[in-house]
Order: C-alpha cells, then structure tokens, then sequence
C-alpha cells in the first residue's frame, strides 16, 4: 500500500497539487485507520489529508479513479473477472450489490485501454434503457456503468490519439442519443405529477430531468478524463497543456488552461505583493496602554504606576486601490489582473478594486465574496456597471468619473495601482486627473501588458499617463509581474 | 501526544516563579485530569459510529462528514470546515461535541481577534489591587517590614490572576473537549499564526508561569466561509472537509428531523423547490437555516402543499435581495 501511495502522491503532484511530506505521511496514517476494501472510505482518508481546496478536487477524483481502479471498465481488455455488460446486465436484474473490492484489487494502471471493439453485446435499446433506469433511480454506480460503457462503445478513443477531450464527449453522447432519453425522463416525470400541477410543479420535473442528464453527461466526461489520464499520464497531460514554462507565457495570450495555471503561481507572489504594498514607514506614535507592561514596570517603583507603557501603534491600514482595464482589447490580461487582484484582496484587507471600459465601478464586494475567481470574473463581466457610451475604452472618461465619485479614497496612504494598456480610442486623456491622484497618493504604479516597443504607437498613450507615475512597468507575463514585485523596495516604492 | 503533567519548569526568566522557593502555584491540578490520552469515554469506534451518534443529537450527517470526523478523532487533527453559508459548519463542532459528551469551547473569530482575547490575559485590575493592598500593610505596620517585590511579583503572575481565554481553556480542560474556531478567515494573518501554534504543539507557553501542556488533545474544528486564502501551513496542519449543500434527500431528511409536525411530502416538496432556487444565478442561495425556517412558515400557516400562491406569500423567508426575489418568481413562472 506505501508503494500505490507515494505514487499517487506523485501523480497528483504532477497534475499541479501542492503535497507537502507532512500531508502525505497523513494520508499514510488515515488509510491504517479505515477498512481498505472500502473504496468510499479510502477516497475520503486520501481526500480529507491531501486535497486542502475545494478547487482542487476535480483533479483529485480524477487521478483517484484511475488510480484506484474499480474492477470493471478499469481497464478494457485487461485481465477483468466480470465483463462490463454482464455488470450492467447484474445491475439492471437485482438489487444493487455492494461494490466494495479487496485491498489486493488496488492496482495502479499503466496500460491503455485496448479490445474497445470486443465490446458490443449490448443492443442500443438495452444500453439505453439501462441509462434510464439509472437516471430514474438515481443509481450512481449504474450510471458510471453505462457511462464506461457509452464511452469505450461509442468514444471511439484510441491510445495515443492527440484529440481532445470534448471530441469524444460529444460523440458518446449523440450515440446515447441524449435528447430521446432526457424526453423520456421527463415523460416520466410529468407522468408522476398530477395533471393538475402547476408551474411550480412542471420547473421542478423539468429541473430534476435536467439534473439527472448533467449527471450522466459528467460521469461520462470523468470516463474520458480517466481514459486520457490513464493513456497519457497526468504528467504529460499537463506538459501538454504547459508547452513554454508559464512564467514566460504572454499574458495577453494565454489560454485557459494557462491562466488557472498562473493562477496557482500569482497566490504566493501576490502575497510578497500585497506585503511590500502594505509596507508603512514606521511611525512613532504610541498606541494604547498595556496593561501587563505597566503593571510590570510599576513593580519598580512601589507598585505605583508611574511610567506607563504602551504597545506599538498598530499601523494604519493598508490601502491599494486598483483601477483595472477590462475592455475587448486586454481581456485576457485584464482576467490575469482580476486574478492577481483577488488574490492580494484575499492577503489583505482594505484592497478597493475598480474595473473601466469607458465607465468605471467599485467590485471590492464581488472580489471579496468569491472563494473561486472564476465566479468573481463571471460576476463582474455580467454586474459590473462599466458600460458608459460604447464599450471602448475611454480612460479619460473613466478617470474622472473616479476622481468624482471615489476620489475621496485616495490619501497619503494610498498604492494606487493601474491595470491597462492605455490605448484610449483617441479619447481626451483627461491626464490631469491622474495628475490629481498622484498628487494624493503615496505612490500611483501602472502596469502594461503589451510589449514596449508598442507603447505610444496608434492610440497608446501610456507616456502621456507615465509622467504623473512613480513607475510604469511591462507586464506581460508573469516573471515580469515577479520582477516588478522584486522591485518594491522595503519603502513600498519602485526603486 | 503528552499526557503527563501539565506544566513544565522551563525557564522562563526573571518571573518564573519555582525559582523564588515555595510550592510554586500550579497551573491545574494534574490528578484531576482525565488520566491517558484519549478522548474520555464519548471517542468514537467507527464512521457509522460517528453517523448514529450525530444522528441522535438531531444532526444529519452524510457519509463524508462521518469519515472525516471519524478520521480525526483517530489522527487527533484538526478539521478544517469550508464550505457556503449555513450549510452546517458551526452545527457540526456542536453537535460532535454533544455526540460525545464532551465540552464545548467557543473562539470566535473576528478581525482584530488578538492573544489576549483568545489565548489568555492577566487580570490587572486585580494585580493593582493586590498591589496597593500591600502597600497600605507595609505602610501600617508598626515596625517596617522589608518587603519583597519579588514575592509579590511572583504572586500577582499566578494562577489567581490569569484570565482564560478560549484557546488555553481547551487545552488546559481536563475533561473532554470539542474546540471551536469558528469563522477562523476572519482573523488577520499574525492571529492565525498564532493559532497555528497552539494547533501543532497542543501547549501554550506563559513567560510568567510556563508551558501548559493539553494533558489531551481536544477535537478542533475551525470553520471558514472561504472570504480569505488561509494559510498553507494551517491547511497542512487539517483534515479539510468541505460541506456543500446537503442533497435534495439529505435536506428533505434534516427538515423532517427539525420541524416538528411536518409531512413528508411537504418536506419533500419544500427541499426540491430549495434545491431548484439553489441552480438559479442569484446573488444569495438560501441556506439550510433558511429552509428550516420556510418549513416552519408553512406549517405555521397550514400550508400542507405548496402551490405558486403560497410559494409568492412566503418566498422573502428564502430569499433576501429584492433582485432575487424577483428573478425566482419569474423563474418559477409565480407571475
Ligand atoms: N446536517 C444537519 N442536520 C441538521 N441540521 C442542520 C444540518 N446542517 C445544518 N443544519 C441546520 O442549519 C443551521 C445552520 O447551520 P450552521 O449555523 O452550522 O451553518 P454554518 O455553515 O456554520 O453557516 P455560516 O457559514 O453562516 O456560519 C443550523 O442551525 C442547523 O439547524
Ligand atoms: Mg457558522
């Protein structure tokens, strides 16, 4: 069992997770403290020691399925005791039997799924109503059944095969012919239902319907997840997902994939940022009495009182606003910087954060309020009022109405940080405001996403709001971000 | 884990009150601790241990939430609880402190959380009290009196005059105990530190009088509604579980449990409709707490079937913004 843990470990570790040697010792001792032949069971003493975010989970079960292979649809072709139709066929007559396996049954798989083809007992009809009848009773291990089946039937997915993912989701599912079945779970449904229900009754029928498919849609895509894994290796599953190293892709064009990778390194150097921002020049001001030291002090002297002490001042409150472009032209960079923002947000309290297009408006909520930074993105892209004539970036525009309406946030205290490539459609820069700002603020930073040689040219004018900063600074990937970082000396400024 | 003594002689400078003779003033009397390490008599034997026995105290647990607290009352770790509002964070650490008899102890996080209100603080008041009292004897009495500040010193930095605060009551409770940190990311960084501390060592060192040692280590659970990155270090330190919303069955199950008087049908009608509100894109989901509470509107009402009228009188119990009230109805086709 040490042996298929470390190398789980590693797996996940090679998937992107973060294992310290003390979480996977953990994990070592929980798993002496279940029954091992309790699939369920492991997956939590693994789960609960190794996996400390919600975000991370997704991967965990992937690499878990393949890892602790079940005994059917594992490995097709491999050495199985019981073929994955006779599984089905078992489900569907009887009621469900316990799927608990023997410790000597966790293998970890090397192989890749061979003999697709030898499958094929099922008649269509057959699996389909075995896939309603899963859906219906809400039969977990059924519906993994059918999907493993679906997939290696339909997938048409071959060792070795540098397709994606989605490809053999969307064929699986138009051979299961998923419209049919979600009009019969719903016939179904409805037939439940007196006729008389109403139109809570008919959004409630229609939900459940729409569940119990997203349900098989995801048992089948973690099916091919756990195909791809297994064919590949969650090593190079991510190599190939990674190409150059991710400190030195462009920001303005990364993928998906590589922006949630950034994502994972942007969290430790955010938080140097978010130190070195927050860095105040120590003042002498007293703070409030401590009691302990002068009773302490007072021993001296009789027990009177007479030289009180006081605790250090506690420091002011950090304050960085952001002002972040989030318009067409740098809306990959500008996810990066929400990104980067969330995640300051989250080291540090009084972080208040704008988005602009050509309107500006206040997110410091939905920044705070979300766990995952997706859901603050999504958030903002649909709540934030940023839309003022036509969706073009108007920096001048968005400027001033900050200054109006927050400018009153900015004081001697401030970092004020701007996010954009100041390309403002030839709008008035309104640059006097930035001027203002300065003026206010402890230090005012701008950090570009596009490459130097390109500041000034068309409808740039980064120069022009350069002079009112302490820094303007190329940020077009994350190793610049890091050097910019690096660069906040002790005093919070750019030296 | 240690399960001896509860304090040791370290050095701890000038104040260290063994060093000026006398029977030093103990921090807890070691006899009557619970002897052993262990959890007393309430620890559990199995994960479906854990599920009856929360069961019994009227808390419904999935098979996840069992194993997990299962697993660290046999790892004795800490368990950190994430998860959204009012999914059952808090109501765990209670309710596994009922299941097992033993004590609850409280910390409740919140920003300017510091040492003194959760680890301990030395009555002052009373110290300068003590103080003067002796120098009104010294005063007063006919002959002088040599006194020594010292004795006095040693005196005032004693048990008589130390204030518990939460984490040093668990760890110097003898009898079983359930620690509770809740809302543990609302406190700055430097207080999870220290708290980080306390979690690893199970002691708490006092210059004044020494390190105390937890004589057993007491179930923690820290809760978190995720508003803040916590720590690498203190998330190493858990077991993490995170509570989502309980299934539409899980739910009909906790209403069924909560609400007296209501039919299963109801219950049942009243967690799929909850379940559908919480699929919609609304600022605020309704919580397990907000169920309950339309549950019990309904039966209050005499409502045994909601229909759309009485889902519109009676949706503002579930859902709290105007915006959302709005996009459900309309949902919900209740226009
Ligand atoms: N599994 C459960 N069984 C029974 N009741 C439950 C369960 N989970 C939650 N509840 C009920 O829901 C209420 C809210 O739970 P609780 O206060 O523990 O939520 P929370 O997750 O701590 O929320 P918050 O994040 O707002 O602090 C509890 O008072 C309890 O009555
Ligand atoms: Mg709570």
């Amino acid at each position: 069992m040490l042996d298929v843990l470390t190398g789980f470990v590693e797996e996940l570790r090679a998937a992107g997770l973060e294992i310290s040697i003390t979480e996977a010792a953990d994990a070592g001792r929980a798993v002496h403290e279940i029954d091992m032949s309790d699939r369920d069971a492991l997956e939590v003493a693994l789960g609960s020691t190794l996996v400390k975010s919600h975000a991370h989970w997704k991967v965990f079960k992937t690499v878990f399925e393949i890892y602790f292979a079940r005994r059917h649809g594992a490995q097709i072709g491999a050495e199985r005791t019981g073929s994955l139709e006779d599984d089905i066929r078992r489900e569907l007559a009887g009621p469900v039997p316990s799927h608990a396996m023997s410790a000597g049954e966790y293998e970890p798989l090397t192989g890749t799924d061979g003999a697709i083809e030898a499958l094929g007992e099922l008649s269509e009809a057959e699996l389909s109503d075995a896939a309603l009848r899963a859906l219906e009773a809400d039969d977990e291990e059924l519906v993994r059944l059918v999907a493993s089946y679906a997939v290696s039937r339909y997938g048409g997915m071959q060792p070795g095969r540098p397709v994606g993912g989605v490809y053999y989701l969307y064929r699986t599912l138009r051979a299961l012919q998923v419209e049919a079945l979600e009009a019969r779970l719903m016939e179904g449904e409805l037939s439940r239902t007196s006729p008389s229900a109403g139109a809570i009754e008919r959004r409630l029928a229609r939900d459940a319907v729409k569940g119990r498919i997203e349900r098989l849609r995801q048992a089948i895509e973690s099916e091919i997840r756990r195909r791809l894994v297994a064919d590949r290796g969650a090593k190079a599953l991510a190599k190939s997902v990674r190409r150059p190293l991710i400190t030195d892709v462009d920001v303005m064009h990364a993928t998906a994939e590589e922006l949630e990778e950034m994502r994972r390194v942007v969290r430790p150097l955010s938080r140097k940022l978010a130190v070195r921002l927050a860095k105040r020049h120590r003042h002498t001001r007293k703070g409030p009495l401590d009691f302990r030291a002068t009773v302490r002090r007072s021993l001296s002297t009789g027990g009177v009182p007479v030289q009180p002490s006081f605790r250090a001042a506690k420091p002011a409150k950090p304050e960085i606003v952001v002002l972040a472009d989030i318009s067409g032209s740098v809306a990959t960079f500008a996810r990066f910087t929400l990104q980067l923002v969330h995640s300051v947000a989250s080291h540090l309290r009084g972080v208040r954060s704008f988005v602009f297009v050509d309107g500006i408006d206040e997110v410091t909520k939905l920044i705070e309020g979300h766990e995952d930074v997706s859901d603050a993105v999504r958030r903002i892209s649909t709540e934030a009022d940023v839309m003022w004539v036509d969706g073009h970036s108007d920096y001048g525009h968005a400027f001033t109405v900050f200054l109006e309406r927050w400018g009153e946030c900015v004081g001697p205290k401030t970092t004020l940080m701007v996010l954009g490539d100041a390309r403002n459609n030839y709008h008035a820069s309104q640059s006097w405001v930035l001027a203002e700002l300065s003026r206010r603020a402890r230090a005012v930073y701008w950090l570009d996403p596009e490459p130097r040689a390109y500041w000034g040219t068309g409808d740039s004018i980064v120069a022009e709001y350069g002079a009112w900063c302490d820094a303007v600074v190329e940020c077009r990937n994350l190793r610049q971000l890091e050097d910019f970082v690096g660069k906040l000396s002790e005093k919070g400024k750019v030296a | 884990m240690a399960s001896s003594g509860s304090r040791d002689n370290v050095p701890a400078g000038p104040f260290e009150p063994g060093a000026a003779g006398g029977a030093a003033a103990g921090v807890a009397p070691a006899a009557s601790r619970a002897a052993g390490g262990g959890r007393g008599n309430g620890s559990f034997g199995s994960a479906a241990d854990v599920s009856r026995r929360l069961e019994n105290t009227g808390y419904l647990p999935d098979d996840r939430i069992s194993a997990v607290v299962y697993l660290a009352s046999r790892l004795e770790k800490p368990v950190l609880v994430e998860g959204p509002a009012g999914t059952g964070k808090t109501e765990l650490a209670k309710s596994v402190a009922v299941a097992t008899g033993s004590r609850l102890i409280r910390l409740q996080c919140y920003e300017g959380l510091d040492e003194s209100k959760a680890l301990y603080e030395w009555n002052y008041r009373k110290q300068l009290l003590r103080i003067q009292a002796e120098r009104v004897a010294e005063a007063s009495s006919a002959q002088a009196v040599e006194v020594s500040w010292s004795s006095i010193e040693e005196d005032i930095f004693s048990e008589e005059f130390l204030l518990e605060r939460p984490l040093l009551s668990a760890i110097r409770a003898g009898e079983p105990t359930v620690l509770l940190v809740d809302e543990v990311d609302r406190v700055e960084l430097e207080t999870e530190a220290l708290l980080l501390e306390v979690l690893s060592e199970y002691q708490v060192s006092i210059p004044e009088i020494g390190t105390v040692r937890a004589s057993s280590i007491p179930m923690v659970f820290l809760t978190s509604n995720g508003t803040r990155e916590l720590s690498e270090a203190l998330k190493r330190r858990c077991l993490y579980l995170y509570l989502d919303y309980p299934s539409p069955d899980r739910e009909r199950r906790i209403v069924t449990a909560k609400v007296p008087g209501i039919s299963m049908e109801l219950a049942e009608q009243v967690a799929r409709i909850v379940q559908t509100l919480r699929g919609m894109d609304l600022k605020k989901h309704p919580s397990i707490s907000e169920t309950l509470d339309w549950a019990r509107t309904l039966v209050v009402l005499g409502i045994g079937f909601v229909d759309e009228a009485s889902t519109s009188a009676t949706l503002n119990v579930l859902l709290k913004y105007r915006s959302d009230l709005d996009k459900a109805a309309k949902e919900l086709g209740l226009e």
